[in-house]
């Protein structure tokens, strides 16, 4: 009754083509934007922006960026972490060498780095595929994690091995720091995660997206077609780990505020992105969203919503009940729908353009 | 499959307004105390009986006291499972309630809190564990770590190996082996250890476990049998310590040679050695057992009346007993801050005075209960930890026993070295606040 394209007739090509093209998309879209970035600010409370949004945004750019790899591309990676890992390190080697850089332009900057290395441990697979990918990327896993906790020169020589994270503001906001306010870290988070986003959807979208998905449905086919699957294949693992590194930068920089970094960006984390592009959706950038809310935010949600919803339920037994309902949630959704929350999505979608009369 | 969804969509959306209202819901009356546990993930094996301890000890003061000077103790206790992104969210919901003093309980969590204290205005309580810097309370006025610090521990090994040779001038020629979790929990006594090797003339070898082989040290103990140390001091943690007791035994090591820190000397760090593990040391700071009356009162009014998650029979083991010493830390600081301020309803600003002028003499350990249990704390301005004694503990084969006395640790060698490292941290993060608290006068 509300969703429906009927009378909205497009007379040229680039209107068919949009991201976007039925008009209540669109409006949805403004919609969230809009909640995004004046709701959430207004309405959360420091709690809920710093324990749920923050690491929502920062999972999701991460989960675009295996997406990118494993979604469009299909290659398996369980290096994740460790490009995380990469882009957090190298912005905390640049802070150290140029402290007068816009810390904005410094998290963009250390994507690159991770590209970089993502470029190196993407060479297998040019040889390699599937299972056997996956195992290889463990080497990029293991190989980096054991960097970032035995050459001191990455942590500054630090004695407990940790990140500090400098004080650095942009036009005297505080941006990072002990004294940079939730409110501030977040709509940084936010601008990185659409812009970054925007970009992404036009790179799947064009010529380059489209050979990805070319390779991944067949790559001997895509090699006949003249797609260079050298070419392909290490863009896709530049790119995808340029958005894990942001991601990661982002961690430490915004979220964490410093720590034990070497610690954090564990074979766990690497499975956790791994899950979350599954359970959202393969190949789906909305899908990435719902993993990240899914996998990063759900459990955080339960465990201190349920107690402040007046379920009794203190410390290590909210933890146990929050194990339980994810697991059995994350079978419920594979089972209703393998391909992922993007997919119950669009499903759920099209019968809304039917309702409330279905045929 | 849509009224599905939508009722999905509907209970999230329910559950996401009520994560946005986890709003501070303190009475006037009573005092807030957020605590870190870990009784999931994979050290749930020590966190369990640790959190069991501050967990009794705080329901004992209610149950017997009505709380400390008659404000009662709401304690809370937030799951973190040693993950530091979970420790975080607990960070976040203790501030959101007005906590006034924050336990992180893994060092991964006291280093990803230190920069936020201040302005949050909470005090951070690391008792014997995170950053040996934090000690100089000049550049860390908001983060205290009684009774002491790794340094101070491992200054200790080096004396209590002085003591069974014979003297400091024995030292010469020996060998110290120091068995360490690759991590930086792990690597934090090596530049003490590094530094008195050089003074003492006494040979360093490391021997580095890397997490994911902290059950499988076999290749490890092949060079601890080729090198022969005369000592071997162990900073380890979780599986890794029961491993090294058993390879110790496994590989014919005198079982009396291998001292642990405070971290490893669990009850089940030694039980997995068997009979032979009798002879295992561990530098300790509280005593184990239940023959204490503050472990009585806390059977009496806690764990009898089934207010306990403990099992009657752990109750009085070593890590329970340390989880009783971190609550008594708590309550006695927020004791002394309700003296300073004058206040019975005190926050976190007043818990960091009470802090830096805590003083637990031996005659206020036996009002405690705790005459023999620990030994006297003192806090200064300058100094956060006070460099307290330890004593080294032996496995009988059953239980801990005391084996030697209290003992200094060298502060003359460890205090450089603390405010070395405490400028430079100072340094390294750009626009760290000069200290602006006032010192006590008593202090």
């Amino acid at each position: 009754m509300f969703y429906r394209e009927a009378g909205q007739f497009k007379s040229t090509y680039t209107a068919d083509m949009a991201v976007f093209p039925i008009l209540q998309d669109r409006i949805g879209i403004a919609v969230i934007l809009l909640l995004a970035f004046v709701g959430v600010p207004l309405i959360g409370n420091d709690f809920f922006t710093t324990t749920v949004m923050i690491p929502f945004l920062v999972f999701s750019l991460a989960a675009i960026g295996l997406n990118i790899l494993t979604g469009y591309t299909g290659l398996v990676s369980l290096g994740t972490a460790a490009f995380m890992g990469v882009g957090a390190y190298s912005c905390y080697k640049m802070t150290t060498w140029w402290p007068d850089m816009n810390i904005i332009v410094l998290i963009l900057v250390s994507g690159l780095f991770s590209a970089a290395i993502g470029v190196f441990f993407g060479l297998p697979s040019l040889r390699i595929k599937g299972f056997y990918l996956a195992v290889a990327t463990l080497a990029a896993q293991f190989f980096l994690q054991w960097a970032f906790v035995r050459v001191p020169w990455l942590f500054n020589y630090n004695a407990s091995g940790a990140i500090e994270v400098p004080l650095r503001t942009v036009f005297g906001v505080p941006i990072t720091g002990a004294t940079a306010s939730p409110e501030t870290r977040y709509f940084v988070c936010l601008c990185l995660v659409v812009v970054l986003t925007w970009l992404a959807s036009n790179i799947v979208h064009g010529r380059i997206g489209r050979s990805w998905m070319a390779v991944r449905d067949m790559d001997i086919a895509a090699e006949l077609m003249g797609i260079k699957l050298l070419n392909a294949k290490l863009l896709a693992f530049a790119v995808s780990s340029f958005y894990c590194g942001v991601a990661g930068a982002m961690m430490i920089f915004l979220w964490y505020g410093g720590g034990e970094a070497a610690d954090v960006f564990n074979i766990r984390l690497s499975f956790n992105v791994l899950f979350m592009v599954i359970i959202g959706g393969l190949g789906s950038l909305i899908g990435s969203f719902f993993g990240a809310m899914f996998i990063a935010g759900l459990p955080t949600i339960l465990k201190f919503g349920l107690p402040a919803i007046g379920i009794p339920l203190a410390g290590a037994t909210a933890e146990h009940i929050t194990f339980m309902l994810v697991g059995a949630l994350i079978i419920f959704f594979l089972i209703v729908e393998p391909h992922g929350l993007a997919r119950l999505w669009q499903i759920a979608k099209q019968k809304l353009r039917t309702w409330p009369f279905p045929y | 499959m849509k009224t599905t969804t939508l009722m999905k969509g509907a209970a999230i959306g329910a559950l996401l307004a009520a994560g946005a209202l986890v709003a501070p819901a303190q009475a006037q009356d009573s005092i807030y105390v957020a605590n870190n546990a870990y009784r999931t993930g994979p050290f749930a094996g020590s966190g369990t009986p640790i959190g069991d301890g501050m967990r009794d000890y705080m329901a004992m003061l209610n149950a017997r006291d009505g709380g400390i000077g008659g404000v009662k103790i709401v304690f809370e206790e937030c799951e973190t499972g040693y993950d530091t992104k979970k420790s975080i969210e607990c960070y976040e919901q203790a501030k959101s309630k007005n906590t006034v003093i924050y336990s992180p309980w893994s060092t991964g969590a006291t280093l990803a809190a230190i920069p936020r204290a201040h302005i949050d205005k909470i005090p951070i309580l690391s008792m014997a564990y995170g950053l040996s810097a934090s000690a100089d309370g000049n550049a860390f006025p908001w983060v205290f770590i009684p009774p002491l610090t790794y340094w101070d521990g491992a200054s200790i090994m080096v004396r209590h190996m002085a003591a069974e040779l014979g003297g400091m001038d024995k030292l010469k020629g020996k060998k110290l082996g120091l068995i360490h979790l690759d991590a930086p929990y792990g690597k934090e006594p090596i530049p003490v250890l590094e530094a008195l090797a050089k003074k003492y003339g006494f040979e360093l070898k490391l021997y580095p476990v890397a997490a994911a082989d902290m059950q499988n040290q076999g290749s490890l103990w092949l060079s601890i049998r080729r090198d022969r140390p005369d000592y071997l001091y162990n900073q380890g943690w979780g599986a890794m310590n029961p491993t090294a007791v058993k390879e110790a035994i496994k590989n014919n090591f005198p079982i009396a040679k291998l001292v642990g820190v405070w971290w490893a000397g669990g009850d089940d760090d030694a039980r997995a050695g068997g009979p032979e593990a009798k002879g295992y040391k561990s530098l300790n700071f509280n005593a184990a057992g239940a023959n204490f009356p503050v472990i009585q009162d806390i059977i009496k009014h806690v764990v009898d009346k089934g207010g306990s998650l403990a099992p009657k029979e752990k109750v009085g083991e070593n890590l329970y007993n340390r989880g009783v010493y971190n609550s008594m830390l708590v309550a006695e600081a927020i004791r002394n801050a309700q003296i300073v301020s004058g206040k019975k309803v005190v926050t976190g600003e007043d818990v960091r005075r009470g802090l830096e002028t805590l003083n637990i003499t031996e005659a206020r350990l036996k009002e405690l209960g705790m005459e023999g249990f620990a030994n006297p704390v003192k806090i200064a301005c300058g100094d956060h930890s006070g460099h307290n004694k330890a004593y080294v503990a032996e496995w009988d084969g059953t239980k801990w026993t005391k084996k030697g006395d209290w003992m200094e640790p060298l502060k003359d060698e460890v205090r450089p070295l603390i405010e070395a490292a405490a400028k430079d941290y100072a340094e390294k993060n750009t626009g760290w606040p000069k200290r602006a608290e006032a010192c006590e006068k008593s202090s």
